[in-house]
């Protein structure tokens, strides 16, 4: 075991190098990210045996993908935001082919406008095409992620792909200290992949992807890949604990941080849990009771952990770095429906809208967030959903269009 | 916690300067974080990078709102308010400047309460030896500022991180961030982790109800047509080509290989550099098989004014 200052996207490639995959498609051009670059260097100087084809498009990538797994061998591959989306109809087919292999996606907002930083819109994109997600807070977690999701996709009870997702520039160009496992560990705890009955060969061809009309066969099908995801939350369970032999660090499909006596918790995926984390710390020290409570695995949703660590709670701060346009927060409707009806008092659940395109949220955000959220507990009354947004930016906002619409009197409507 | 705060235009070395400072806090026992922050990345356009280094393990994440030591490796940046080198920066925090002015110039011109370095300029200038030497200048600097960082980790961190370049290139840099290193020793340590306010009085954020606005107002647009023209990115240069018409022998290849299109042949087949809008990226000097187009440095702060370039 070495410890070094790794990026997330190294990370992400050491994880892939430590599983010992066998085929790497990759789309090479913007937005792909720096995994790629790293892998293919180490191919190139001999330090990773396996096979990198470039294609000409995410689409294409996630096709090769599939197709790939479904031959038996152990497959990697990377995206980001925009190139995700444009593979999006394949995201939803491959895992219908219940094949397995590991997609990491880069995590940055989404166009119009065209944005640079992260949020969660791209990969919340793909919540419901069977592929099982997982959420990562730190580099160290892009690393370890990547194994686990092996294990967890090629399992037997599961067999479907999994995306790792990580943030961008937060966690893709961020460097931190990172324990890289040694190989042998790896190698006990994640042997070559056993496509057991799923396996395709040339000689021995089997039909894919077929044909079920009428409706019946079609919800036949669709419903045992739920219940395929659903598995993967004992399986996550159970390998965790493996990993845990093998590499010294712990998961959970939710990891709790100081909620066990909390009355206000922070509930939020991603790497601005770590901002929650030291926030929580801080309030502490002044006699705040407040807790993180942070899915790692989005799907399958961890239902009855969530329950377990939510009950007897005053308050829940949603805080969504994503948006359901017409709806709200997509953890917030997450996290409703778990809750509803599951024990008598149901913690009061209220909705924070921030970081949207890499829009920071500050340490007092965090602290108002709790003040809030006690408030509402205490009164019963929950406020609307809150957008992070202060009068500071309104005005500079106001700026920005009185410049633009300078230039409409100026220039506009002649051409 | 130490929170260090780098501002420099692409291509200077920024973000491997905040790695070989990040480095040699780790070699140091720190724990670390260090991450580049560019928009399009691009040559000459300004980019920022920061590090954390602590005794404990580091949750914050993201920009420094307030740095204890913050380092301009160009001076023009400081006139850029959309930059934003400044932010944060109070009475507590240590400023370095790439500079040739003095260090008491910049404290009244800016209103700075805190303590002021500054670095020659001339390391700029040697970059045209077609590698970037000003981060490891300020590297260099930095390291003594902090007091934390021995000669001998700042070295290894060097080493580490530039060991692609080859044994050339990381002399050449060694020698620049141990004589800026050597430079700072009657400040050694200055720079001071600040001591965190409690969490049980804060300024609450304004946040307001966002109003809201017909699509008219809305919707993203501009309403004018060739407004990159407007946006004068030739103040992103450190560097400008030059054209030597004498040597030029009009292939028009600056022309065809100008990632920007700023570079127009006039009617004798001779090329034109549009400089409000060159980001120096020297493509040009690259691609010119007759060498007729050389580098030279952009003035520095004072004569960029009296252009009346300056905003």
């Amino acid at each position: 075991m070495i410890r070094k200052l790794l990026t997330g996207n190294a990370a992400a490639a050491w994880g892939a190098r430590l599983a010992k995959v066998d085929y790497v498609p990759a789309f090479p051009i913007t937005p792909q990210t720096e995994i790629i670059e790293t892998i293919a260097h180490w191919i190139d100087i001999g330090q990773m045996d396996c096979r990198m084809v470039t294609m000409e498009s995410e689409h294409s990538m996630i096709t090769a993908a599939g197709a790939a797994a479904a031959t038996g061998v152990r497959v990697f591959t990377a995206t980001s935001s925009q190139g995700f989306l444009y593979g999006m109809e394949m995201i939803y087919t491959v895992a219908g082919w219940r094949t397995p292999f590991v997609l990491v996606n880069v995590s940055r907002a989404l166009s119009a406008p065209i944005t640079l930083e992260p949020d969660h819109n791209d990969v919340l994109a793909a919540r419901d095409s069977g592929f099982l997600q997982i959420h990562c807070a730190t580099c160290q977690e892009v690393l370890d992620s990547v194994l686990l999701a092996y294990r967890l996709g090629e399992n037997e009870r599961v067999r479907l792909p999994v995306i790792v997702n990580l943030d961008g520039f937060y966690l893709s160009f961020t460097r931190e200290p990172v324990k890289i496992p040694d190989e042998k560990n790896v190698k006990e705890f994640l042997p070559p992949y056993d496509p057991g009955e799923t396996h395709f060969r040339a000689g021995d061809p089997i039909s894919q992807g077929v044909v079920v009309l009428g409706g019946s066969q079609y919800s036949y099908f669709r419903y045992e890949t739920h219940y395929a995801s659903l598995n993967a939350l004992g399986v996550f369970e159970e390998i965790s604990k493996e990993y845990e032999e093998v590499s010294g660090r712990s998961y959970q499909p939710v990891e709790a941080y100081r909620v066990e006596d909390a009355e206000i918790v922070f509930f939020m995926i991603g790497s601005f849990a770590t901002k929650a984390k030291d926030a929580v710390d801080r309030l502490r020290k002044v006699g705040c009771k407040v807790g993180l409570l942070r899915p790692l695995l989005l799907r399958p949703f961890p239902v009855k952990p969530i329950i377990r660590a939510l009950a007897g709670k005053k308050g829940v701060a949603v805080i969504d770095q994503n948006l359901s346009l017409g709806k709200g927060g997509v953890l917030h409707a997450e996290l409703s429906s778990a809750l509803y009806g599951a024990t008598d008092s149901t913690p009061v659940l209220v909705s924070f809208i921030g970081g949207l395109g890499g829009r920071d949220i500050t340490r007092e955000e965090f602290y108002e967030m709790v003040a809030v959220t006690r408030k509402a507990s205490e009164t019963g009354e929950i406020p609307p959903p809150r957008l992070l947004y202060t009068a500071e930016e309104l005005m500079r906002m106001k700026g920005l269009q009185s410049i633009a619409r300078v230039a409409r009197q100026k220039g506009g409507g002649k051409s | 916690m130490f929170r260090i705060r780098l501002h420099g235009r692409g291509g200077q070395g920024i973000k491997t300067a905040s790695r070989i400072l990040g480095t040699a806090f780790f070699w140091e026992g720190y724990e670390v974080q260090d991450a580049p922050r560019y928009g399009a990345e691009r040559r000459g356009a300004p980019i920022f990078a920061y590090v954390r280094a602590s005794k404990e393990v580091i949750n914050e994440r993201g920009i420094i709102n307030r740095p204890d030591l913050g380092i301009v490796a160009d001076e023009s940046l400081l006139l850029l308010p959309v930059a934003d080198v400044l932010g944060g920066v109070t009475e507590h925090s240590v400023l370095l400047i790439v500079t040739d002015e003095a260090p008491g110039v910049w404290k009244k011109r800016l209103n700075l309460k805190g303590r002021v370095f500054s670095l020659s300029s001339k390391v700029i200038v040697e970059e045209h030896a077609g590698f970037p030497l000003v981060g490891a200048a300020c590297v260099g600097a930095a390291a003594r500022l902090v007091g934390v960082i021995s000669r001998k980790a700042l070295e290894k961190a060097i080493r580490e991180q530039l060991r692609p370049l080859g044994e050339s290139i990381i002399g050449r840099n060694l020698a620049k961030a141990r004589t800026a290193y050597d430079q700072m020793e009657a400040s050694a340590g200055c720079v001071t982790e600040r001591e965190e306010p409690s969490a049980d009085s804060y300024e609450t954020p304004h946040w307001i109800d966002l109003p809201f606005e017909e699509a008219g107002l809305s919707a993203p647009y501009i309403h004018a047509a060739a407004t990159s023209l407007k946006v004068e990115t030739g103040a992103w240069r450190s560097l400008r080509p030059v054209i030597d018409r004498r040597r030029c022998h009009r292939c028009g290849l600056c022309d065809i290989y100008c990632p920007d299109g700023v570079i127009s042949l006039d009617a004798r087949g001779y090329p034109h550099i549009d400089y409000q809008h060159c980001k120096g990226c020297l493509i040009c000097l690259i691609q010119c098989p007759t060498h007729a187009i050389k580098a030279i440095p952009e003035p520095g702060l004072r004569a960029k004014r009296h252009q009346g370039r300056g905003r």
